[in-house]
């Protein structure tokens, strides 16, 4: 990787990330000011955090990197506690905690 | 911001416990990305600045993975700015409240806007709407302190521990677990749900597309699906 690209090169991809990231997240709340959103808009933004999470974790769940890609029964497991944990008692540090004690419950059983 | 302003430290401290938890789940996040990027061949300044100057961990950890590739750099850039495409979305969502507020204060909210910190706003934000910008500033100040500086340090300690954590620990899990313990108490209403499911079919299904772009496919038709829900279940309570 370093032979390959070069230190400048790294940095320029560091530091280029970075500045585009910020350009992200600062676009809307620079440009559009206080001025309110139409409901139309807001009707879709309410959406936003449910829309984009389970897209990113959805295949994490599935395929994780960790067992190449394959299907992991302690990994779904565990996913399907947080989530239940996480419906039942709405709060997200109990969710967290029975994901992970799932997780490790299952890997020492299953392996 | 007036210390002596009681509401504003309630908001402040009401973020601060809000955010809490998800100390859990950063610094561990973050000793898996020092791991990976030292892992990677980054050097020790590179991973921290990759964890200070981005500050997003998908991305990061994008950006590290198609660069043991040897993808071209135009290439690393755009793919990984993709996944971060979802900050555009979180900043719009953010704007009515947080817009009237002057260019250094945005500066800071946007350099500090991550999943976490933006889930926790955007629902307090809703639930609380008669809050004042300062409040809301003072919610998202404290939202922050557990989950963003907590970032730097789980990466250092990443880089420091490097290999010599187990693979025992599963830590590449504790991803999956954040972003789910944040998604279920989110679950609130119908559209909320139906979104959800969207959003998980069309990624699995739209997965084959180059990184990023799927999960942006994904999110676009699941926000469709929760609007037009929403739009469907009005019409019909008002029918």
């Amino acid at each position: 990787m370093r032979d390959f690209y070069g230190t400048p090169t790294i940095w320029l991809i560091i530091v280029a990330l970075g500045i585009g990231t910020f350009v992200l997240r600062y676009s809307f709340l620079g440009m559009i000011g206080d001025r309110p959103l139409p409901a139309w808009a807001l009707r879709y933004l309410r959406y936003t955090a449910v829309a984009v999470l389970p897209a990113l974790v959805a295949p994490l769940v599935l395929w994780p990197q960790a067992t190449g890609g394959q299907i992991d029964p302690a990994r779904l497991i565990a996913a399907g506690v947080t989530v239940a944990a996480g419906l039942i008692t709405r709060n997200t540090l109990a969710a967290i905690l029975g994901g992970l004690t799932a997780l490790y419950l299952g890997l020492w059983l299953i392996g | 911001m007036r210390a002596s302003d009681p509401s504003l430290s309630t908001a402040f401290w009401r973020g601060f416990r809000n955010a809490m938890p998800f100390l859990l789940v950063v610094v561990p996040f973050g000793v898996l990305f020092g791991v990976a990027g030292s892992e990677g061949g980054f050097s020790f300044w590179e991973v921290m600045g990759f964890s200070v100057l981005v500050i997003a961990g998908a991305s990061q950890f994008t950006a590290v993975q198609l660069m043991a590739d040897h993808t071209p750099t135009v290439l690393v850039l755009v793919t990984s700015l993709a996944v971060n495409l979802r900050m555009a979305m979180y900043s719009a969502s953010l704007a009515p409240h947080l817009g009237a507020a002057p260019a250094w204060k945005k500066s800071l909210v946007a350099y500090f806007m991550i999943d976490q910190s933006f889930a926790l706003a955007d629902a307090d934000y809703t639930r609380r709407p008669e809050q004042s910008l300062a409040q809301k500033l003072a919610f998202y100040a404290g939202a922050c302190i557990p989950t963003c500086p907590t970032w730097y340090v789980g990466t250092l300690i990443g880089v420091l521990l490097g290999k010599s954590i187990p693979a025992a620990f599963a830590l590449d899990f504790a991803v999956p677990v954040t972003f789910l313990a944040m998604i279920a108490p989110m679950l609130r209403s119908v559209p909320h749900l139906v979104a959800a499911c969207v959003s998980i079919v069309a990624a699995l299904t739209l997965a084959f597309l180059p990184a990023g772009t799927g999960v942006l496919a994904a999110a676009a038709l699941a926000m469709i699906a929760g609007a037009q829900t929403e739009t469907w279940l009005a019409r019909r309570a008002a029918a």
